[in-house]
């Protein structure tokens, strides 16, 4: 019971840690030094400690002090409780889907078997989608409790963009349940064991539906309408400072955390390596003992899981430096004449293949 | 330890419930309302069933209460503050009226609840609340219910794209 309790712990303190502790803050420098590599400048090179830049690596610390030390503005006229309070509801989803997540498979160590998710849920599949369409609410209160008519029409923007996009994103999850037949997230983990079993390939559609859909849903770039700083100063976050802006901006970076995880999860195979199978290692690692190997296996798979999950925000940050926005029409048209359409074909694809195959 | 559980998640569902009809203006009843509904489903998961709290995360704390934000956002865009609820004089009757059903229909949910045995939690099964078994029992038992139920919300789906047609044109 104890022990359990102590490893349930020590995985939530390495997910907050990854997350929060070193995604979070190294994706704001890659983006940056991305876009100017991208864009041909020589960028992020000025904070400095004695001299030193480390390839501009000390921004992140100037970041943080400049959100700790920022006031933290409430507008006149605006709802104090509700204006501090979406902040919160804004990030707290963003983290607790990686409750469901699994970043493994199950190690047996020292006797004990370690199944490598927070909570192994029967639904978890559907978890992932309830909580995305919880995180609406903060940017939508956020809009709206500001007092400003710039925030509002991004707040506006954000509830008829998340909840289309949303209709999308929720019709290519059944392709994929479909498909494992199962919603536990550790068991469609692993039957992608088997390299032919990816997502990718039994649903090759729905894996573009559904990052097109992830992209929408966390607002960035070509969907960013609801923040567009041409039209609506910075959308439903102009009237924040300091932490509070800080909250949604890390809301948005562990969110793309969270989609590259899903990503690799339902359709690039989790944490498991092309024709590699877990036998496979534990049998090449015999020499080490049971314990041993399993630890080689955790490694890997933790190593192999985190790195596919990085390719897919480097993903996600090329797409954001290649493509202009979306107007806002543009945005409403692929989402209920283009992506749900085929999101539905895609349902009776691989409904009609599945009769097919029996 | 369910208990324990139990009781915070019960009082602040019943305090969240009271927030909606309490606070007075219509974007504080509806965000207790959301929250009740959170809390409801936390209550959900108590009971094993986690595909029905999902389901209640999903549906209703999820789209149906983004949708009706909206539309109170929509309708208050003057001021936060100044608008209330006030009670009109000739609502008082129907009010009355509503509490002495809700109260008839509580008292009889407490008789049925005072004959079961609820100290026998053995008798659920080990799949209870699973998707596979709600799905089959869904599919297979009450078929009928469920296709007639899709029917109406069709229905109602319809409708509402007729009226707001109506109204454009």
């Amino acid at each position: 019971m104890f022990v359990d309790f102590l490893i349930t712990l020590v995985k939530i303190l390495f997910i907050l840690g990854v997350t929060v502790g070193f995604f979070a803050p190294v994706l704001t420098w890659v983006e940056r030094k991305q876009s100017a590599i991208m864009q041909d400048r020589i960028g992020a090179n000025r904070a400095d400690i004695l001299g030193f830049t480390a390839f501009g690596l000390f921004h992140i610390i100037a970041d943080a002090l400049k959100m700790f030390t920022k006031e933290d503005f409430i507008p006149r006229g605006a709802n104090k409780v509700l204006h501090t309070l979406s902040p919160i509801v804004a990030l707290i989803p963003a983290l607790i889907t990686f409750a469901v997540i699994p970043f493994g498979g199950i190690y047996t160590l020292f006797g004990k078997e370690v199944n490598l998710v927070i909570s192994d849920l029967d639904v978890g599949l559907l978890f992932i989608f309830a909580v995305a369409s919880i995180a609406t609410y903060g940017y939508v209160i956020a809009g709206w409790s500001s007092n400003n008519n710039w925030s509002l029409l991004g707040s506006i923007r954000v509830a008829a963009q998340m909840i289309s996009y949303e209709v999308t994103m929720g019709l290519t999850i059944i392709g994929v349940l479909m498909v494992y037949g199962t919603m536990r997230l550790t068991e469609i983990g692993a039957i992608q064991e088997d390299f032919w079993m990816w997502g990718i390939f039994l649903q090759p559609l729905g894996f573009f539906l559904f990052f097109a859909a992830s992209i929408a849903e966390n607002k960035r770039i070509p969907f960013d309408a609801p923040e567009a700083e041409s039209e609506l100063v910075a959308g439903y976050f102009t009237e924040y400072s300091g932490l509070k802006f800080g909250m949604f901006f890390m809301a948005e970076f562990v969110e793309m955390v969270t989609i590259g995880a899903i990503v690799t999860l339902l359709f690039f195979g989790g944490w498991h390596l092309p024709f590699v199978t877990m036998d496979g290692i534990l049998s090449m690692f015999d020499f080490l003992g049971e314990t041993g190997s399993n630890i080689v296996a955790l490694l890997i798979h933790v190593g192999v899981f985190f790195a596919k999950v990085s390719f897919f925000i480097f993903f996600q940050m090329i797409v954001r430096w290649t493509l202009p926005r979306f107007r806002y029409d543009q945005i409403m048209k692929l989402g209920w004449k283009i992506l749900l359409p085929l999101s539905l074909a895609n349902i009776l694809i691989t409904g009609a293949v599945i009769l097919a195959l029996e | 330890m369910e208990l324990l559980i139990f009781y915070p998640l019960a009082g602040f569902c019943v305090v969240m419930a009271l927030g909606v009809i309490v606070s007075s203006s219509p974007i504080n009843s509806a965000i207790s309302l959301i929250a009740m509904m959170l809390g409801l489903a936390g209550v959900f998961v108590l009971q094993q069933a986690h595909f029905l709290a999902i389901l209640q995360v999903i549906v209703y704390a999820g789209a149906i209460m983004v949708l009706f934000m909206f539309v109170i956002m929509l309708l208050n865009l003057k001021s936060a503050e100044e608008d209330t609820w006030s009670i009109r004089p000739q609502n008082t009757y129907v009010s009355v009226l509503t509490g002495f059903l809700a109260l008839g229909a509580l008292y009889k949910i407490a008789c049925v609840i005072g004959q079961a045995e609820l100290n026998s939690p053995a008798a659920v099964p080990d799949d209870f609340g699973t998707v596979v078994r709600i799905g089959t029992t869904l599919f297979t038992d009450f078929v009928l219910p469920f296709e007639v139920a899709s029917i109406l919300l069709l229905a109602a789906m319809v409708g509402a794209v007729v009226l707001a047609k109506n109204k454009i044109d």
